[in-house]
């Protein structure tokens, strides 16, 4: 903390900026054959996000610097990265509540195949996420000027897991995804539980023979993760065994 | 994981190598709880081939069940024996909280609870047979 001159009688305290480092893993495909870590010294206030610094060494320091962001305000989720080791939307990520006393890592986050710098290839993300079939199936068209109902507590159920913006932050913090690829991972069964337990959708079944796979929820081994990376504070690993639980309560009744 | 140092630094730094990427910085009471899983499950799995041959070799010849055995009582095995312990009272514990956090709401909310009750009933569990153990051990009392 900067300390005000004794004397500064209508101007208030100037709020000064302080050096911050950033340390960025770097990979250009048309050059490395490795990525590689690169250091970066910017001025920063405390109530500059990550986001805000990337965008300082991007448009004053190095332009070649790569990496996806649209909103800028935790919404769209274009933005997840590993930050000092945790994954995290650049956006959310203050400079107040990282320790600027050490350098700040970020690179991008793992599991999905790396395009450059700070950018990876969401394809297979998507992919589970499609799979899934995430979206409604209801058996009956509703009563024409009408639409399907739902009362507040069957709402409730699923409220959780509708806040999910797809950014991948949870499914790549899981240890199952780093070395399996073709395991679903939180994501994908997060937006199935969205549809699962919906009163209105008719097809959980279909949903639930799909994640009732080698690599569908059985690969989940709780190490709660994802519920730590999840920028909307979405209980994943609690909807993973939500999931885990219908499948093994409908296949008892059969 | 490989870890080739670059030689890509920024010209005004000057720091050791460092690693390809970060660990990724997991809770003791998730991702860490689980690797300490797997490290004693295989372990297990070891001690357990060597056990089971061992005790199958008194079908073949006492003697030499006798002889393999005794070279077991040294202070080494001894504090062996003590990380077996650990490692199993550490599976045991641990595999019951990831069967109250996969069958029971609760336990996905109160992970971390469950965790340190984990920790600590191992704690107890160490602290009641080390000492003893070792007093067997190293005294043969």
């Amino acid at each position: 903390m900067s300390i005000a001159p004794a004397a500064l009688p209508e101007a208030e305290a100037p709020i000064l900026p302080f050096t911050v480092t950033l340390i960025i893993r770097r990979f250009d495909p048309e050059v490395d054959e490795e990525p590689h870590w690169q250091d970066f010294d910017v001025e920063l206030y405390s109530t500059d996000r990550v986001l805000d610094a990337l965008h300082k060494i991007k448009w004053e320091v190095d332009g070649s610097l790569t990496f996806r962001r649209s909103c800028a305000h935790g919404i769209c989720g274009s933005d997840a990265m590993r930050i000092n080791g945790r994954n995290r939307l650049a956006c959310k990520t203050l400079i107040k509540d990282l320790d600027i006393s050490k350098p700040i890592y970020v690179e991008a986050i793992k599991g999905l195949p790396l395009e450059k710098d700070l950018v990876v290839d969401m394809e297979p993300f998507f992919e589970s996420f499609r799979a899934v079939q995430p979206f409604l199936i209801p058996k009956s068209a509703p009563t024409p000027g009408h639409e399907h109902t739902q009362s507040v507590a069957e709402r409730a159920v699923f409220d959780d897991t509708t806040k999910c913006i797809l950014c991948a932050a949870c499914t790549s913090s899981c240890p199952v995804f780093w070395t399996d690829g073709q395991y679903f991972g939180p994501a994908a069964i997060v937006n199935a539980h969205r549809f699962i337990f919906d009163s209105r959708d008719d097809a959980a079944q279909v949903r639930l023979d799909i994640l009732n796979d080698r690599e569908g929820v059985w690969r989940c081994r709780t190490t709660f993760n994802c519920t730590d990376a999840c920028p909307r504070g979405i209980k994943v690993t609690q909807a993973i065994a939500e999931v885990k639980q219908a499948i093994m309560n409908n296949s008892a009744k059969k | 994981m490989s870890s080739q140092p670059t030689e890509t630094q920024a010209p005004t730094r000057r720091r050791k190598p460092r690693p390809a990427g970060t660990l990724y910085r997991g809770d003791i009471t998730g991702l860490w709880s689980w690797v300490l899983h797997r490290i004693t499950g295989v372990a297990i799995f070891f001690f357990l081939l060597v056990h089971i041959l061992d005790t199958a070799l008194v079908r073949i010849s006492p003697a030499a069940y006798d002889a393999v055995i005794g070279t077991y009582k040294t202070p080494i095995m001894g504090l062996g024996e003590v990380a077996l312990v650990g490692a199993i009272a550490y599976h045991a514990f641990n595999g019951l909280r990831i069967i109250l956090v996969d069958f029971w709401q609760w336990g996905t909310t109160h992970q971390r609870l469950l965790s340190w009750i984990v920790i600590a009933l191992w704690v107890i569990t160490m602290a009641g047979f080390v000492p003893r153990h070792l007093i067997s051990v190293f005294t043969g009392q």
